[in-house]
């Protein structure tokens, strides 16, 4: 097996989905290949180097490639795949708005969003936003795949794999890059949290959300939310958990005035260690709990940080 | 412009599903179905740019069996011109899905085709991708803003780090994100004028295209159940049991 690993970065630096990946990576086979496809992209490459365990780093570095346009990385990805076995991305909105388009250009079908690999050619995912697990076998002779990051380890960075330039992008000039707007917060980030504190509905307004990023600052928390805290503009889209929001499975998250709808349920139900305060003893939310808190929201969340607080080490 | 809405016909997002006892799939019989709800989303941008004088005309797509037809009846009753029923059973893959909706593409010639970012039975997340990348047409996905400016769409995108916005040459796919619109009902007199509107109905043989499966579903499981938790009354009860108990703080 040969594997190529489609690294996500921002150019400076790699982005930690790309580890995850290659821990799906080595599961499959031990020739592993990192694409870093970019533009001024040496940071990017020179950290992919450091992932223990790979052969070497490919470094596409050209302006088309600047932003991670699909338009114009997927014909790179086609040039490189007749190398390879499998082309491995993460499932996040970078690999999942990518990697299907050269997927087509390769006549390939994919298999989105895998969580176990049974073979080289067997794998399960997800459907039905997660109330079922699907075992696939692919007969395409190349396979392309999108990785569920939350359901492997991250990759160590103990390594030095060389860089080797490669090209073949092409400039589309379909579609040109028009600016972001990013979240910035000092918070971790909600993918690779170790702790999640989250927020629905319940918590009323983007007022009340304080409360919350206190919270999770005492216990170093990432914030997350459920679609109908982002619907109500309480806090930005990219906080949302679910089945058409992030994936997430920390060993701790504790949900707030979030009713346990299955879309949300989707998005966290791998989470270690589930806590529930929701006022309705019969919200589904409770369901999935290891500690469930029947009360208020605005009693409980005073009490818990008190309780933080003076039992704190 | 002509806008081109692929959509299709899934279990009812409210529905809890449950995995058939040979492990074969999903119970499916008897279950209610809908359109996709963020396909729902794509109908209404579409019937949107129409109301604003952007598009001329919507045309709704189902792949799928005959049943598919009362989807688009739905889209026809929400406000779609036209519909068309590309006849295939059981429903193919992405590939193939994307592959029928190009040579659709070709004999209609849309200035847009507007899809749903994702459908939520099978949530593969990637028949509109796949559409671009065949049609070498642009690709806004995960969209929750669009505008027409002239030869250009201008899409803000939601992507994992926050928003982002992009600048697509058109003729441009686009795949919509929930946040996008909030979808219109169709009213009764509506319902009742879509069953007079036009519903072609295709084959995968006559657009020439091969629907053969790729993959093999080996089984359907149902996930791994949690264990029973337990109910705490206090926030120091809580605290002691996540720090001596769980030990994740
Ligand atoms: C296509 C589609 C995709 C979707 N994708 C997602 C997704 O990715 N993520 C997602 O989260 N949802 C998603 N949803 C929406 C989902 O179905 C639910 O509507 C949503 O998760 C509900 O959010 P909530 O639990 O915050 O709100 P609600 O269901 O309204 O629940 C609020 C809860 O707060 C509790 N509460 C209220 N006040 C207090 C108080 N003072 N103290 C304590 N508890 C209180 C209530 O008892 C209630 O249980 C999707 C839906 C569809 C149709
Ligand atoms: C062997 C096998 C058997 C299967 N049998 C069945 C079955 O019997 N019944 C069943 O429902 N599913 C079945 N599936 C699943 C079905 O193939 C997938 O749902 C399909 O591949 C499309 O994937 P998706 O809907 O997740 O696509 P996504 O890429 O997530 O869909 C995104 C968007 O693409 C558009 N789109 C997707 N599908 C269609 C369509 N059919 N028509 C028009 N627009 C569309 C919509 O705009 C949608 O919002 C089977 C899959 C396999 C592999």
């Amino acid at each position: 097996m040969s594997i190529l690993v489609i690294g996500e970065h921002d150019n400076s630096s790699l982005r930690p989905s790309t580890l995850n990946v290659v821990s799906a990576a080595k599961e499959l086979g031990d020739s592993i290949d990192v694409l870093v496809a970019g533009s001024d992209c040496q940071g990017a490459a020179q950290e992919a180097a450091t992932i223990t365990g790979i052969a070497r780093v490919l470094a596409a570095d050209e302006l088309a490639l600047a932003d991670g346009l699909a338009e114009n990385l997927a014909p790179l990805i086609q040039s490189l795949a007749e190398n390879y076995t499998h082309v491995l991305a993460p499932a996040t909105t970078y690999g999942k708005n990518l990697l299907p388009r050269a997927a087509a250009l390769l006549d390939v079908q994919q298999i989105s969003d895998i969580s176990g690999i049974e073979s080289p050619d067997t794998f399960v995912r997800p459907i039905y936003a997660g109330n079922a697990m699907a075992t696939v076998r692919s007969g395409d002779a190349l396979k392309l795949i999108t990785v569920r990051t939350t359901s492997f380890e991250a990759a160590e960075q103990t390594g030095s794999a060389p860089v080797e330039p490669v090209s073949g992008s092409v400039d589309a000039q379909l579609s040109t890059f028009a600016g972001e707007e990013l979240t910035r917060s000092e918070r971790p980030e909600l993918t690779t949290a170790d702790i999640i504190v989250s927020g629905g509905r319940g918590m009323q307004s983007s007022e009340n959300f304080a409360m919350l990023e206190a919270l999770a600052d005492k216990l170093g928390a990432a914030v997350g939310a459920s679609r109908a805290a982002v619907d109500a503009g309480y806090v930005p889209n990219d906080y949302q958990v679910g089945q058409t929001g992030k994936v997430v499975a920390p060993s701790l998250y504790i949900a707030v005035g979030i009713s346990g709808a299955i879309q949300h349920l989707a998005g966290m139900k791998d989470s270690k260690i589930i806590v529930a305060i929701n006022k309705d003893e019969e919200a589904p939310i409770f369901q999935v709990a290891d500690y469930g808190w029947v009360v208020d929201l605005f009693e409980a969340i005073p009490q818990l940080d008190a309780a933080l607080e003076a039992t704190a080490r | 412009m002509k806008v081109l809405v692929p959509i299709k016909r899934v279990i009812d997002a409210n529905i809890k599903v449950r995995v058939k006892a040979d492990h074969s799939g999903v119970e499916l019989s008897n279950v209610k179905m809908a359109m996709n709800p963020f396909c729902e989303i794509a109908v209404e941008e579409a019937i949107r740019l129409r109301e604003a004088g952007t598009a001329e005309e919507v045309v709704v797509v189902a792949v799928g069996p005959s049943q598919s037809q009362e989807t688009l009846r739905t889209g026809l009753a929400m406000g779609a011109d036209r519909a068309i029923l590309v006849e295939t059973d059981p429903i193919p893959e992405p590939l193939a899905i994307a592959k029928l909706l190009k040579a659709v593409a070709e004999k209609e010639n849309p200035g847009m085709i507007i899809l749903g970012k994702q459908a939520i039975d099978g949530d593969n997340n990637q028949t509109g991708q796949m559409l671009a990348g065949l049609l070498n047409w642009s690709i806004g996905s995960f969209v929750s803003n669009l505008e027409v400016a002239g030869s250009s769409v201008k899409v803000t995108r939601e992507v994992d780090g926050g928003l982002e916005n992009i600048e697509l040459v058109a003729p441009a796919v686009i795949t919509v994100d929930l946040r996008l619109n909030e979808p219109r009902y169709a009213s009764l007199p509506n319902i009742m004028k879509a069953k007079k509107k036009p519903l072609e109905t295709h084959t995968p043989e006559d657009l020439g295209v091969d629907v053969s499966p790729r993959l093999e579903v080996l089984q359907v499981v149902e996930p791994a159940a949690r264990a029973a938790g337990v109910l705490v009354t206090s926030a120091d009860e809580l605290v002691d049991k996540l720090r001596n108990e769980a030990k994740v703080i």
